[in-house]
C-alpha cells in the first residue's frame, strides 16, 4: 500500500494521528478521501472523537460539505422509502431494504456519513412483475435502456433495469436475489427474505438479519467490477462487523450462515481485507473456520497483491506501478464470476459493437455557466 | 493586434513581466499554479498556451506561491489522447481524477477551465447558500442580480463593475449561513456574443480576454476583473437588493417593485444548493430577501438600466 492509502487508513483507524498532520498532508488527505466517497465518514469519525476543532479551518470545510450532502441524501433516502411503502403495501408486497438505504432506515453506525444516491431494494421474485408495474404506475420507469439491455438485465440479472422516478429523477434498483443466476454461487433469496427483520415503526418494511447483511456487503464488493467504491464498501463492513460482532454468537452464526449460502469465499475475501485495510477485530476460530473457503494457498499472495491495489482508492497518489493491471484483472475476474463463458463472449461482444455503431452523445452534466 | 482567424479585436498584452510569465509557465507545466479566488484556492495544471495566456491576463493579481500546502480544488486541463486527438483536438477538464464533462475543442480549453470551476464550487462550496446571480457593491450594500442564461446578467455585472460598483461575482452570490452576508468570488466576467462589442465599446479601458467562437454560448470573452474587486476579495457585503433583470429587445427600461414571497420563491429556485441545504437554505434565503428591496428589471437599454441602478444606490445612504 502506498503512502497516501496509508494516511486515508491511519486517519479512518486513528482519528487522534489528524492533529500531527501538516496542511499538505491533509490536502492529500481530503483529495484521497473525496475520491472514495469517504469525505463525509472521515467527518463523523472525527465529529466523534471532538477532533473536528483540530482541523485547519480549510480542510474542515470540505469534510462538512460532504456531511451536508449526506445529510441530505439521507432524507432523501428516507422519503423514497416512504413513496416505496406507499406504493407497495396496499398491494401486499413486502421490501426489504438492501445497503445505504438499510443502513440509514435501520439507524446502523454504519450509516453515519455514508454517501449514497440510488435506493436498492429486494422483493419476492413471485411478486417482481406485480411491483414492477406498480411501481410504473406510480412513477418509476426504465429510462434510457435499449431493448436489448432490458432483455439482458430479465434473462440474466439479479435486478431490474434501474428505475427512475419520472419526477423526483431518484434510481432504485429493485433485484429478486443477491448476485446473477448465472453466477456459480446460488444463495437461496428465500432464506434472505424469511429472515429478514421487520423495521421498527414501519409496517411491510424489512433488512436483511446481521448475518445477511454482512454477507451481502462481502458478496456485492468481491462480485463486483466496479471498485471505485470497494474501499467505501470495505468501511461499511468494518462497521457492520465492528457492530454486529459484539455479540460472541454472532460469529458462529456467520460462519454457519455463509456456508449454508454458498456464500463462504466472498466472506473470506471479506474478512482477510477488512483486517489488512482497516485492522477489523475478527476472532482467530472463525478466520481458521473460514480458511478451507480461501482461494489455494499458493494463489493467496497474488489475490492479495491484487485486491491490495484493486480496493484502495483510485487515485494516482494511492496507485503504484501494477494498479491498473490489477484493476483490469479484477475486472476481468467480476466478469467471469458474473457469467460463463458462453454466455460472457457474445455479451461483451455486442456491447463492443454497439458502442462503435452509436455515437450516442454521453449524458452531459448541466453546468452553471 | 487582431486575430488570425476571424480578424477580430484581441487582448490587451498582458501587463504580467516576462519572468512571471516565464514562473507561471513552469508552474502551470509542473506542479501547478495556485489561484486565489475569494474563499477557494485552485491548483491548476495545464500545458496550454491559451490556458496560460488567459490566467496570466485575467488572475495575475490572484497567483499565489506553488507551493501553497492546501488548495480546494487540484484542476488539470490537458489535451485528450489517441488517435482521434490528431486530427480534432480536444482539451478535458479534470478535478483530480474525477472528469465531469465531455471534452470540447481545443480553442475552447479557457472558457471549459471557468465552467468547471463553476462546478467544482457548486458540488462543494455548501458553507454557503449559493445562488446563480451577478453580485456588485457600493457603499457596502450589496445588489444580487439572479437570472437565466440570456437574462442580460453579465452584461449588466460587467457594465457595473466598469462603472464605479465593486464587482463581488458575476456567476455566484456566496451567502455566508453563519451571517447572511455576501462573499466576494473576484473571477473574470463572462461575456457572451453582442454583450462583448457593447461593453467593449462602452468601455474602452476595459481588459477583454481572447474570443472564444463556436461554443455552445456561441462567442464568450471573458473580462478581467477590476484591481479594486481583486484587492478587496476578503470584504464581505450585506444584501440590499435583488434584482431579477429581463433582456427585452426595444423594452422600455423599468424596475418594477416584487412581492417579498415571489422573490424568494423565485431566488430558491437559482440557488445551486437550496435543497442540499434544507432548513438552513430556506432561512438564510428568507432572511436575505427580508433585509432586500426586490425588483424585477425590465432591460432595453444599457445606460437607461444602469441609470436606474445607480439611483437606486444613491436612494441608500
Amino acid at each position: 500500500m502506498t503512502p497516501a492509502t496509508q494516511l486515508l487508513l491511519t486517519t479512518l483507524r486513528q482519528p487522534e494521528s489528524i492533529r500531527s498532520r501538516s496542511l499538505a498532508e491533509l490536502d492529500l488527505l481530503v483529495r484521497v478521501a473525496r475520491l472514495a466517497s469517504l469525505e463525509a465518514r472521515l467527518y463523523f469519525r472525527l465529529a466523534d472523537e471532538q477532533l473536528l476543532d483540530e482541523l485547519p479551518e480549510r480542510p474542515r470545510r470540505h469534510l462538512e460539505a460532504a456531511a451536508t450532502v449526506a445529510g441530505r441524501q439521507h432524507e432523501m433516502a428516507r422519503w423514497e422509502v416512504s413513496q416505496l411503502h406507499q406504493a407497495l403495501y396496499p398491494r401486499g408486497i413486502p421490501i426489504v431494504l438492501l445497503k445505504g438505504a438499510a443502513y440509514v432506515m435501520a439507524g446502523l453506525p454504519c450509516a453515519r456519513g455514508r454517501l449514497f444516491v440510488d435506493v436498492d431494494i429486494l422483493v419476492p421474485r413471485a411478486t417482481l412483475e406485480e411491483a414492477e408495474h406498480t411501481l410504473f404506475a406510480n412513477g418509476w420507469m426504465t429510462q434510457g435502456y435499449d431493448d436489448y439491455d432490458q432483455s439482458y438485465y430479465r434473462k440474466w440479472m439479479h435486478e431490474l433495469p434501474p428505475l427512475t422516478h419520472i419526477q423526483r429523477k431518484s434510481v432504485l434498483d429493485v433485484h429478486h436475489t443477491i448476485l446473477p443466476p448465472t453466477a456459480r454461487p446460488k444463495p437461496d433469496p428465500g432464506k434472505l427474505l424469511s429472515s429478514a427483520i421487520p423495521l421498527a415503526d414501519h409496517e411491510d418494511i424489512y433488512v436483511l438479519a446481521p448475518t445477511d447483511m454482512v454477507l451481502h456487503s462481502a458478496t456485492h464488493l468481491f462480485h463486483d467490477g466496479e471498485l471505485e467504491n470497494g474501499l467505501r464498501d470495505l468501511v461499511d463492513l468494518d462497521a457492520l462487523l465492528g457492530h454486529f460482532g459484539r455479540e460472541p454468537e454472532f460469529w458462529p452464526a456467520l460462519v454457519a450462515r455463509a456456508f449454508e449460502m454458498d456464500l463462504a469465499r466472498p466472506l473470506f475475501y471479506g474478512l482477510r481485507y477488512a483486517q489488512a485495510f482497516l485492522q477489523t477485530p475478527v476472532p482467530e476460530q472463525v478466520t481458521n473456520d473460514l480458511s478451507r473457503a480461501g482461494p489455494a494457498r499458493p494463489l493467496r499472495p497474488l489475490v492479495d497483491a491484487l485486491f491490495h491495489r484493486g480496493l484502495a482508492p483510485h487515485h494516482w497518489r494511492c496507485d503504484d506501478a501494477l494498479s491498473s493491471t490489477a484493476r483490469w484483472l479484477l475486472f476481468v475476474r467480476s466478469h467471469y464470476l458474473r457469467m460463463p463463458l458462453h454466455l460472457l463472449i457474445p455479451h461483451l461482444v455486442r456491447k463492443a459493437v454497439k458502442k462503435r455503431m452509436q455515437d450516442k452523445p454521453q449524458p452531459v452534466l448541466e453546468l452553471p455557466r | 493586434m487582431n486575430c488570425v482567424v476571424c480578424n477580430c479585436w484581441n487582448p490587451t498584452p498582458s501587463t504580467v513581466s516576462r519572468p512571471a510569465q516565464q514562473a507561471l509557465r513552469h508552474a502551470l507545466g509542473g506542479t501547478g499554479a495556485v489561484i486565489e479566488i475569494g474563499p477557494f484556492l485552485v491548483r491548476l495544471r495545464s500545458r496550454l498556451e491559451s490556458v496560460a495566456s488567459a490566467v496570466a491576463l485575467h488572475y495575475e493579481g490572484q497567483l499565489l506561491a506553488p507551493d501553497t500546502p492546501f488548495c480546494d480544488f487540484h484542476v488539470r486541463l490537458d489535451r485528450t489522447r489517441g488517435i482521434r486527438s490528431r486530427w480534432r483536438p480536444l482539451a478535458r477538464f479534470y478535478l483530480d481524477e474525477t472528469s465531469p464533462f465531455k471534452p470540447l475543442p481545443l480553442s475552447q480549453a479557457y472558457p471549459l477551465f471557468e465552467w468547471g470551476l463553476n462546478w467544482c464550487i457548486a458540488q462543494h462550496g455548501h458553507r454557503f447558500l449559493m445562488i446563480h446571480a451577478a453580485v456588485l457593491e457600493r457603499d457596502g450594500h450589496a445588489l444580487i442580480m439572479p437570472g437565466a442564461p440570456g437574462a442580460g446578467k453579465s452584461t449588466l455585472c460587467a457594465a457595473l463593475s466598469l462603472s464605479g460598483w465593486r464587482l463581488l461575482s458575476d456567476e455566484f452570490a456566496l451567502v455566508e449561513l453563519a451571517t447572511g452576508r455576501v462573499t466576494p468570488l473576484p473571477r473574470p466576467v463572462s461575456l457572451k456574443n453582442a454583450a462583448i462589442d457593447i461593453i467593449a465599446g462602452h468601455f474602452p479601458s476595459a481588459t477583454l480576454g481572447t474570443r472564444t467562437h463556436d461554443t455552445t454560448k456561441g462567442t464568450v470573452c471573458h473580462l478581467k476583473p477590476p484591481a479594486d474587486s481583486v484587492e478587496r476579495a476578503a470584504e464581505t457585503a450585506a444584501p440590499a437588493w435583488v434584482v431579477f433583470p429581463r433582456f427585452e429587445t426595444g423594452t422600455t427600461d423599468r424596475l418594477v417593485a416584487l412581492p417579498r414571497g415571489q422573490a424568494l420563491l423565485r431566488l430558491a429556485d437559482s440557488a445551486f444548493n437550496y435543497s442540499i441545504l434544507g432548513a438552513r437554505g430556506f432561512e438564510t434565503a428568507a432572511n436575505l430577501i427580508d433585509q432586500s428591496e426586490c425588483f424585477e428589471l425590465s432591460y432595453g437599454n444599457l445606460d437607461a438600466s444602469l441609470g436606474l441602478l445607480n439611483e437606486l444606490s444613491a436612494s441608500r445612504p
